[in-house]
């Protein structure tokens, strides 16, 4: 065993910190790149990234297109493609990693070893940046992609405190890249098989959880029934707001404790408030989740999230949070609700 | 065909498991996997505890392997996991790439259920590291595992996990102190009240997942008896049946009653259906949602 690489402050201080913001959509990438966006990401219309969406994603000219428009801003562009490349046919997979150098992209952001290696083979020179998906929780998994395939960044699976995401910065020459906003997801990405057992489906496979073809709605005398598969997710009392029947956010009864989120309550995580300690401890960018929502969305927590940052690379010690910020993004908040989630350790 | 016992996923105390792993000696199963993946916290057994169990186990004449956490989220996560990794009686089992970057060109090692290799080119990189065995994901269907069976490494053997309720998720959270209304580092230790874990149902009643600390399993009893010969036909080396608190030395049985030929896959079934403690399914095997329940298909 090598022994693991240190990074001092100093280095970790002069990194620039990345806002990298979600492009569902050529509208939503002119939205995040006028708001203030470093690197939107984006995937192909497949099931080659994660976020298969019916109606979403980019074709091939849409991707030039939004290439050239991020570019002439100074922004980045990072191309997911970020699921399991499936035995039968791996070559869609291997084709979108050819695209991406074509269309000029900056980054992709893969999970899959063997993809890695691919793309480490044929183009040495794209830059790789190890995917959520990828499940990397620790400084050894990073290091190994690292000396393996030559991983620029990682981006953290959301199951970290703060504490320990200092200790994998400190550890690894690797940009560290973490969640800040958006749906929370408290699996390990790329450990979940929740969604393909109860549909067939998973991110790893399909590049979706929970996908709309199998949810049903239906109102009964009980009151609005959310499906998925067939399976009860939710039940929604008349005038409670029904959320999207995610499987792992509904109400289910576990012992004598009946209806309650077992799993996972509909909320959003929000790290603003930690942009100081993440900036200090040398983590170089921060994600926002969302590549399934609207430009508007994508425009007003851009501008936020620029706004925070800005502030705080000014200010660092006299950062505070603005309740105008946080009062914006709980209005885009799932359930209007946030949360520090693992980064906080007494959260439940 | 071999067999092999997973390691156990819940918390079970520590004369529980000895007395367990006794009677697993004198079982048919050829292959058995020890010690904690699921939570860091659990110390009802420490790695010198294990190996005492390891080493009784292989003067019984069966092949040990130490498997890995699956969730490496501390710094003395990882150290444990290096204490694993360097200890070099026994073969390990790598549930996460932390351990395979500290087992690849030390020693012969089993890429884990958890690794996602779903496709040839993760699989040639995972021999080449040094991986002797590997088990297939459990969403993989039986017609991608046959695919892979074509292009297989020379020298590696395919395990797939084939009873047991499947471990489909690994979280941030514990869903058990979190049930209990206690945060995640002081939950004591109260899953070793669930030696099944702790059943979630719908609002109608039907059983879904088994909540056990971090880990969410199915609540159906994921097993492929009935599909043994299709298991077979494709070259599928090693079964892995993962433990259950009761009748656990029986289940070993029929599915050694079956790979001798003594009993038929379907008379097993049946007799396997009163052993279990949910529903039955396969449908991973058969690529559907897993928790269906197909017929058998002979290949």
């Amino acid at each position: 065993m090598s022994p693991a690489p240190t990074v001092t402050d100093s280095a970790a201080a002069a990194r620039p910190f990345e806002l990298v913001c979600p492009a569902g959509s050529l509208p939503a990438l002119r939205q995040a790149v006028d708001h203030g966006a470093n690197c939107v990401y984006l995937g192909l219309r497949d099931a080659t990234n994660a976020r298969n969406f019916a109606g979403l994603n980019f074709d091939e000219a849409a991707i030039a297109a939004g290439v050239s428009y991020a570019h002439s801003s100074g922004c980045k562009v990072l191309m997911a493609i970020n699921t399991y490349p499936q035995a039968a046919d791996p070559k869609p997979w291997h084709n979108a990693i050819d695209r991406a150098v074509d269309l000029g992209v900056d980054a992709v952001i893969m999970a899959d070893p063997g993809l890695m290696r691919y793309a480490a083979a044929k183009h040495p020179r794209l830059r790789l940046h190890l995917s959520v998906q990828g499940s990397a929780t620790n400084y050894e998994a990073i290091n190994f992609y690292h000396e393996q395939f030559g991983i620029q960044r990682a981006v953290l699976p959301r199951v970290l405190s703060l504490e320990q995401v200092r200790q994998v910065v400190d550890r690894t020459p690797v940009e560290i890249e973490v969640f800040g906003f958006g749906s929370l997801c408290v699996m390990v990405e790329g450990r979940c098989a929740l969604s393909s057992y109860v549909t067939g489906e998973s991110p790893n496979t399909h590049g979706v959880c929970s996908p709309a073809k199998y949810v049903r709605w239906q109102e009964t005398p009980a009151g609005l029934e959310a499906r998925l598969g067939g399976l009860l997710i939710d039940r929604y009392a008349p005038g409670e707001k029904a959320g999207y029947p995610t499987l792992c956010k509904g109400r289910f009864d576990v012992g004598d404790e009946q209806s309650y989120y077992a799993v996972e309550e509909p909320t959003s995580l929000n790290t603003l408030e930690l942009l100081p300690q993440l900036m200090k401890m040398g983590v170089c960018a921060v994600k926002i989740e969302g590549r399934q929502r609207s430009p508007a969305y994508v425009a007003q927590v851009t501008k936020v999230w620029r706004e925070a940052i800005d502030h705080c690379l000014r200010e660092q010690h006299r950062y505070a949070v603005k309740t105008g910020w946080m009062a914006q993004l709980d209005q885009l908040a799932e359930g209007q609700q946030h949360t520090l989630g693992a980064y906080h350790r007494p959260w439940k | 065909m071999k067999l092999s016992l997973g390691p156990v996923q819940y918390y079970w105390p520590r004369d529980v498991l000895l007395r367990f792993y006794k009677e697993v000696a004198a079982s048919p199963v050829d292959i058995v996997y020890l010690g904690e993946v699921v939570c860091s916290r659990r110390h009802e057994m420490r790695l010198p505890d294990w190996i005492e169990v390891a080493q009784r186990l292989r003067e019984a004449g069966k092949e040990v392997v130490l498997s890995t956490q699956v969730l490496l989220e501390s710094g003395s996560d990882v150290a444990s996991m290096h204490r694993i990794a360097e200890q070099e009686e026994f073969q390990v089992e790598a549930n996460d790439m932390g351990a395979v970057r500290c087992l690849s060109g030390k020693a012969p090692f089993v890429a884990g259920p958890h690794l996602n290799l779903y496709n040839a080119d993760s699989l040639q990189w995972m021999a080449g590291l040094g991986a002797r065995r590997w088990v297939a994901p459990l969403e993989m269907k039986r017609t991608d595992l046959a695919v892979l069976q074509q292009s297989r490494p020379p020298g590696l053997q395919t395990e797939v996990f084939a009873f047991g309720r499947l471990p489909l998720a690994f979280s941030a959270r514990c869903f058990t102190a979190r049930h209990h209304n206690l945060p995640k580092d002081d939950c004591r230790f109260s899953c070793i009240a669930d030696p099944d874990g702790m059943l979630l149902s719908t609002r109608e009643g039907e059983p879904f997942l088994v909540l056990n600390g971090i880990q969410t399993q199915s609540a159906r009893v994921h097993s492929l008896l009935r599909d043994f010969e299709s298991a077979a036909a494709i070259g599928v080396d090693v079964l892995r049946l993962s433990p259950q608190a009761k009748s656990m030395m029986d289940v070993i049985g029929l599915f050694d009653e079956v790979r001798r030929g003594t009993r038929s896959p379907e008379d097993a079934d049946r007799q396997l259906r009163a052993l279990l403690p949910g529903a039955e399914c396969n449908g991973y095997w058969h690529g559907r949602a897993g928790l269906e329940n197909a017929a058998a298909e002979a290949r």
